[in-house]
């Protein structure tokens, strides 16, 4: 019987972030997750967007935690390796009547605690923004608005976990959660795992957990967005990360810059039924390029390799994170839509005071390792790099994805690190993530994974059980 | 009876009209070449075609040699061969057309490799 | 100090092959064929039906054939470096090349370069279809790789998009292999790809073939589970009511290829914006003097033998040029 003093249910940016934040400390931590691979769920479709706080209600709790998270965010990609670059945002008006909505928006983030705002008239943006709307007559400035992959974010720190103690589980979907003495007894898909406390961060289906040690206040409703995904030749087509004005209900469609050089547009926000309807539609397609091309008018529909769609998981108008009274040592954290990501580290270090307050003590481990070795990415590295680590390994000069230049010991350290899937290791190292689709490389990743995993071909899936890529070898059929 | 087919002996794919009295062509127009000429008499009256696979290797760098029939086979053998080609091994290594199954499926062709092996 | 190599040629396939072959006829004496495979023929070496070589050589041979013949050729000439497992990362203006295999990093400079870089398949992204992102979707070449080359099934119930060759070619390849294909859908009234392939592909095997088809939706969480075809009338709109459900396992997109051309396009060629060939003045020039284009990076090709025809003229125009140059 495995006994923790923390499970925490939920491997996305939250659960990971959470799961390093408690390894500093001498605690027992098991971070349990039911899909293959960390990040499979609501965390892989994030955007990476680092908002600066900009675009929250006054007094929210996501709000505040948005702003300590962008500054927090940049120590910790720092520590773990990962890049980070401040772009900057801009909200954007169209017309002269806006720019009280911009004053507005300024003001309420000001509010907040969100630096270096600043409204900007057309000349600013004309210099600037060159791609932009020419209409455009002024927009918000958000200097310390910054992007980062998302998978990098929760792959990273769940790695720094590990490293510093923290036991991972993937496949160990919670099944039933009962209370036994002081400790909670977790049945899992993987066997039961007994804790002194419980973080709930399992994202769309932490409403389901809730549920299962009585409290049902809230529900998750799933709010699709779907996004599309432009050439990297793109890269420069905005210095920016570009917004319109928002709605009631979202932020709008927006012009991402991403860290790995594909601008994305998106994205959608539709109220679905299912928790697993990630389908695409021609309606948002449609949705998201006339949105896109008011922005910025060149935005070629023929630009767009990739397209996908995300769950939001959302419950009601701000995140819920709180200790649960009624079942003492059980802490929630729940409705962690945007800025999820950015407020990750934040929520990490509120989690912690909460378990705190639940009778928890945190005792700092004499050795805690901050720092993560950069993981090496042959596209973001100069020539001069490159030539070097190709002489001290030879992999490196290997390449299995032409479309991103991603060599074979860049994929096989990837699932060194935890890869055990073709999305996994797509999400990692952008292997099959370019222009083909993995046209050129499926056939080599296919047969790394089998070799590094030691499994038949056959078995190797795109995201897990059930999405097997091939049907059957010749050669044992 | 009339009847309109497409020549497949090359990428021009000529339109041939024949005439056919009891499964027999008596005439054939459209073609441009004598090719098609012959093509259709035989797509009529006893369709052949040849096979393309691939057959399994024992420790050779590559796993599959392609392969083809040397003249074309009867349409309706193309299933048949296909089951007769899973247990063929290749164990060492040849050169494209070489011979890997000599008079196939007593068929009057050979199976010959379309692919050298080298290391 | 740079490297410098008078003739370099990016890719190995038939184009690469045939270029550099003529330009040594036409008297270059230093050749360097850069090839990103672990062999030379390209993607000829997964294409085992036959059919190539009808114009060039008068026989009608598979693909790994057709290639094998000038691998022999190619080999017998000692003024030709062949560099496998090479794979060019950079290319300047100044025709200085960057290429990285395993182990080593080059940087050489050519004082004239043919890039015979094939092209790429258009894929399921490219032409929006809706739904879901499950396993289970292939592009046609990719499909052909898996199952020619590694030995494995990509899937036993097969839905073909578009009738490109490639498609049709898989469609009887899976036929062959075991597998059902359950049609072929295409947009056009009519193939895309060769008529023989129509005959001896589809109609050879009774595929139901849907023209003025198109499929609107996949299904499946994990793997693909069925998909929805409709008709759709001239202008490529939907016609409301013939919408039917089509379950298989497995996708096929066959809706073309694209010359595959971003290194050019890292150097200044000019490329055209719809058909992403270089712009040219008819003879495999680009905008950038001493930088040449062939085969199907040069232009999308239906049969290898134009390839060839297109590479010779490619291989002694660069001989041309360098003869000027000096």
């Amino acid at each position: 019987m495995k006994r923790y003093d923390v499970v925490i249910i939920g491997g996305g940016v939250v659960g990971a972030s959470i799961a390093r934040k408690l390894s500093q400390y001498r605690l027992k931590i098991a971070l349990l997750e039911k899909e293959e691979e960390l990040a499979f769920g609501v965390s892989k479709s994030n955007s990476g967007i680092i908002h600066p706080g900009t675009q929250n209600p006054p007094n929210s709790l996501k709000g505040h935690l948005c702003v300590q998270g962008n500054y927090l965010m940049r120590k910790i990609a720092m520590d773990l390796g990962v890049d980070f670059k401040e772009v900057g945002e801009l909200i954007v008006a169209f017309q002269e009547n806006e720019i009280p909505e911009l004053l507005r928006l300024k003001k309420e983030a000001e509010l907040l605690g969100v630096p270096g705002l600043e409204i900007v008239d057309r000349a600013w943006l004309r210099k600037r923004e060159p791609n932009l709307n020419a209409e455009a007559c002024a927009a918000l400035y958000a200097p310390t608005a910054g992007i980062v992959s998302p998978y990098r974010v929760v792959y990273d720190n769940a790695e720094n976990a590990v490293r510093n103690g923290a036991e991972i589980h993937t496949l160990a979907e919670v099944e039933a959660i009962t209370k036994k003495d002081t400790f909670f007894v977790i049945r899992t898909k993987k066997g039961i795992f007994n804790a002194k406390y419980i973080v709930n961060s399992a994202g769309l289906f932490s409403d389901r957990i809730a549920n299962m040690v009585g409290i049902n206040d809230f529900y998750v409703h799933p709010r699709k967005g779907e996004e599309f995904l432009l050439d990297k030749k793109k890269e420069n087509l905005t210095n920016h990360l570009i917004f319109p004005l928002p709605t009631k209900t979202s932020k709008g469609i927006l012009i991402i810059k991403t860290s790995d050089g594909n601008p994305m547009i998106g994205p959608t926000a539709e109220d679905v039924e299912s928790k697993d309807d990630l389908s695409t539609s021609d309606e948002g397609l449609a949705k998201v390029i006339s949105a896109a091309k008011r922005l910025v008018p060149s935005i070629d529909e023929n630009d767009i390799i990739s397209y996908f769609a995300g769950l939001r998981p959302a419950s009601g108008k701000d995140f819920i994170i709180r200790r649960e009274k009624s079942v003492p040592g059980f802490i929630t954290v729940a409705g962690i839509q945007s800025p999820g990501l950015t407020a990750a580290p934040a929520i990490a270090a509120l989690v912690c005071r909460l378990l705190g307050e639940s009778g928890l003590t945190f005792k700092r481990k004499i050795f805690f390792h901050a720092h993560r070795k950069k993981t090496i990415h042959l596209f973001t590295i100069s020539p001069e790099h490159t030539k070097s680590l190709i002489r001290k390994d030879p992999a490196y000069g290997d390449i299995v994805c032409r479309c991103e230049i991603v060599s074979r010991k860049e994929i096989e350290d990837s699932i060194s690190r935890g890869a055990r899937t073709a999305d996994g290791v797509k999400f990692r190292t952008r292997a099959q993530a370019g222009r083909c689709h993995g046209t050129f490389c499926t056939s080599r990743v296919l047969k790394i994974l089998a070799e590094k995993c030691k499994k038949p071909v056959t078995e190797i899936t795109k995201r897990g059980k059930g999405s097997e890529i091939v049907k059957g070898e010749k050669r044992v059929a | 009876m009339k009847k309109t087919i497409t020549c497949i002996e090359c990428p021009v794919g000529c339109t041939l009209e024949l005439d056919i009295e009891n499964c027999r062509v008596v005439k054939v127009s459209g073609n441009k070449c004598p090719k098609g000429h012959d093509y259709a008499i035989e797509e009529i009256e006893s369709p052949k075609r040849v096979l393309t696979s691939t057959v399994l290797t024992e420790n050779l760098p590559i796993i599959l040699l392609p392969v083809r029939t040397d003249k074309a086979i009867p349409k309706a053998k193309l299933m048949d061969a296909m089951r007769e080609l899973k247990p063929v091994r290749v164990k060492k290594r040849v050169r494209a057309g070489d011979v890997i199954v000599k008079n196939f499926m007593n068929l009057e062709v050979n199976l010959i490799a379309t692919r050298s092996i080298c290391d | 100090m740079l490297r410098e190599r008078e003739l370099i040629i990016v890719g190995g396939g038939p184009a690469g092959m045939a270029a550099a072959i003529a330009a040594h006829e036409s008297g270059v004496r230093d050749i360097l064929v850069l090839e990103r495979d672990y062999c030379l023929g390209g993607i000829l070496n997964q294409c085992i039906h036959t059919g190539f070589g009808i114009r060039h050589f008068k026989e009608v041979l598979a693909g790994p054939e057709y290639a094998d013949r000038y691998v022999n050729q190619i080999q017998s000439i000692p003024e030709i470096e062949i560099s496998i497992k090479s794979f060019v990362v950079k290319l300047t203006r100044e025709k200085v090349l960057t290429y990285l295999k395993p182990g080593q990093m080059h940087e050489v400079k050519a004082k004239a370069i043919i890039m015979a870089t094939g092209c790429r398949e258009r894929t399921r992204e490219m032409i929006h279809i809706a739904g879901t992102r499950p396993s289970g979707i292939f592009s046609a070449g990719l499909a052909q790789r898996l199952m020619n080359i590694d030995a494995l099934l990509p899937g036993k119930e097969v839905l073909v998009v578009g009738s490109g060759d490639i498609g049709l070619i898989m469609a009887r390849r899976f036929t062959l292999e075991g597998a059902k294909v359950k049609g072929v859908v295409e947009i056009a009234k009519t193939t895309r790809g060769l008529v023989r392939n129509r005959v001896q592909c589809i109609e050879d095997f009774n595929i139901p073939i849907y023209f003025s088809h198109k499929i609107s939706k996949i299904y499946g969480r994990n793997r693909v589970e069925a998909v929805d075809v409709v008709q759709v009338d001239d202008t490529y709109k939907e016609i409301q009511g013939t919408l039917f459900k089509v379950p298989c396992d497995t996708i096929l997109i066959s809706v073309g290829l694209i010359p595959e051309n971003e290194l050019m396009e890292m150097a200044g060629v000019k490329l055209d914006k719809k058909t992403n060939s270089p712009v040219s003045d008819g003879l495999n020039k680009t905008s950038i003097p001493g930088i040449f284009s062939c085969g199907n990076s040069f232009k999308v090709y239906d049969i290898v033998d134009s390839v060839t025809r297109d590479s010779i003229l490619a291989g002694h125009l660069a001989a041309e040029y360098l003869k000027g140059a000096k």
